[in-house]
């Protein structure tokens, strides 16, 4: 019995969900809507070129804050005794299994403009403030639901770096903050580029954050994306185009960050 | 500096619940209010079970996500098989494309399959609602499935399953007997993430649900547009409790499988 055969259905699904309609995505964006080739799309998604720079922005910095606070967490986990360890990872993650539009709702309710932070502030006479519907409260969700995406790698090859090796580099005369450059960071590379893109993708990508936290004044690309499809402004080929740039993008980081990556890193 | 990494771990932990006990104190306020608490109360408990479109988009959501994740374990554990024994460039091309959806961000996998959709929706008798939902579940499911199959199958010996047969096993037993065992871990937890994947999506939901067919998530997008609703904090709070108990029950069984392992190799 030849085994390959046994693939064969899923191999047909495949191509039908997954190829077909990527390659829909390529033909609406160079169509028009009545089918001819046309270049309009992707030079009309030109002008969103500040939306697309807000977005790459804001998600840059929340990457950035998020491995900011999640190295030191990592760490320390990482030396923590083996039993502690487990419990603390599944202290860390259990947010996560909570649907992320709970937790982004959680912040409406923080940061509203009658919200428990501007009324804590408001006993001790300041304030209130305009905590919500701007784009720090923005980059505020994508830290928060983003956050455990960066630790769980950047924790799996931390762990994995033997305790011996710290004190041999230490024994070696290494200062603590030459063995935090000369040796964790280097050994923990492929966690801070697996972190790195498993937080960059979704928060570039996200229409949720910025509709629930930035108000009208904070579209993102998803956004943009999402109002040519399901919004008010119905228009595919030019959500196609949008999309496929977002996608070289993409791609664009991720070679990127490839070359900062050992070898056979594979990055999901 | 230990002190000073405990602090740090309590500040982190702080900010990443402070903002669901929120949630769940608020689910007992009397008011509306977002902010004050004035009375202890269930009614929004109340309220929420009595809410036909929570209740019927969650049996929704979950005959989805059963459905699902069954389709897509059985798809996916035969493509796995499959694939591990095609030549190396097939092979390549094929997990190359098995890992799009997971790499891609989820807006683009949404909107490729709405697109697809729309297609057939004007050629055929095809209408957005479960039977949408269900394919472009099984879509973002099967991926995950095969990812945690087949690395199983590096650790696996080959010869394992050339000897069965040549013990008198047909293929088919030695598969059973040899192979299935072997790759069983990989099959469940794979099961259980597409299980939890499909009962958590909103983005790729929302894209190919459209009106007759709504899953928990797209419900409750629906409800945080609106200004207050305090049954979204009950919801969450009753969310997060079973979380908590599955994580608890969980972390039991591994315990209780580490202990016997631990046993079996003492004896």
């Amino acid at each position: 019995m030849k085994l390959k055969v046994l693939s064969a259905p899923y191999l047909v699904w495949m191509v039908i969900f997954i190829v077909v309609p990527l390659l829909m995505v390529a033909y609406f964006a160079f169509t028009n809507e009545s089918g001819g080739f046309t270049m309009e799309n992707i030079s009309n998604v030109g002008q969103y070129a500040n939306i697309f720079v807000r977005s790459i922005w804001l998600s840059v910095i929340a990457t950035l804050i998020c491995l900011l606070i999640a190295y030191p967490v990592a760490f320390t986990l990482s030396r923590m005794e083996k039993h502690k360890q487990g419990t603390m990872m599944m202290l860390v993650m259990l947010p996560m299994w909570m649907n992320f539009l709970l937790r982004t709702y959680a912040w409406m309710t923080l940061l509203g403009n009658n919200g428990i932070i501007n009324n804590i502030l408001g006993f001790f006479g300041l304030g209130p403030f305009k905590l919500i519907n701007t784009s720090g409260a923005v980059v505020l969700g994508m830290v928060y639901n983003y956050l455990p995406f960066m630790i769980l790698p950047l924790y799996s090859v931390m762990e994995k770096i033997d305790k011996s090796v710290l004190e041999a580099a230490q024994d070696l005369g290494c200062s603590s903050r030459s063995t935090l450059f000369r040796v964790i960071i280097p050994l923990s590379l492929p966690g801070i580029t697996s972190g790195i893109t498993m937080v960059f993708v979704p928060a570039i990508s996200t229409f949720i954050i910025s509709r629930m936290l930035g108000g009208g004044s904070n579209l993102l690309i998803g956004d943009l994306i999402e109002m040519q499809f399901l919004g008010n402004s119905y228009n595919p080929n030019l959500g196609a185009a949008i999309s496929l740039v977002l996608m070289v993008i993409i791609l664009v980081i991720m070679t990127i960050m490839n070359q900062f990556s050992p070898d056979d890193q594979v990055l999901i | 500096m230990k002190k000073l990494g405990k602090i740090y771990m309590a500040a982190v932990l702080m900010f990443l619940y402070v903002p669901i006990f929120v949630l769940i104190v608020f689910s007992f306020n009397e008011s509306k209010s977002r902010s004050v608490f004035s009375g202890f109360t269930l009614d929004w408990y109340e309220k929420l079970f009595r809410n036909d479109i929570i209740i019927s988009s969650l049996i929704n959501t979950i005959i989805i996500a059963v459905i699902a994740s069954i389709v897509s374990t059985i798809l996916g554990t035969l493509a796995a098989i499959g694939i591990n024994n095609m030549r190396k460039v097939p092979k390549a091309l094929v997990m190359n494309v098995t890992n799009m959806p997971i790499i891609n961000p989820e807006i683009v996998t949404g909107v490729s399959l709405m697109l697809l959709f729309v297609f057939f929706a004007a050629r055929m008798n095809l209408e957005f609602g479960f039977v949408t939902l269900l394919i472009a579940h099984i879509t973002f499911d099967v991926p995950y499935v095969i990812l945690n199959i087949m690395p199983k199958f590096k650790q696996l010996d080959p010869h394992l399953y050339e000897a069965a047969q040549d013990l008198g096993c047909s293929p088919f037993k030695a598969f059973r007997k040899v192979v299935l065992p072997e790759i069983m871990p990989g099959v469940i937890s794979g099961f259980l993430m597409a299980f939890t994947y499909s009962l958590d999506d909103f983005v790729i939901s929302y894209f190919t649900s459209g009106s007759t067919s709504q899953t928990l998530p797209i419900t409750i997008y629906s409800m945080t547009r609106r200004k207050v609703s305090p049954e979204i904090n009950a919801l969450s709070t009753l969310i997060f409790l079973v979380v908590v108990i599955i994580l608890i029950v969980k972390n039991i069984i591994e315990n209780k499988q580490a202990k016997r392992n631990a046993s079996f190799r003492r004896n």
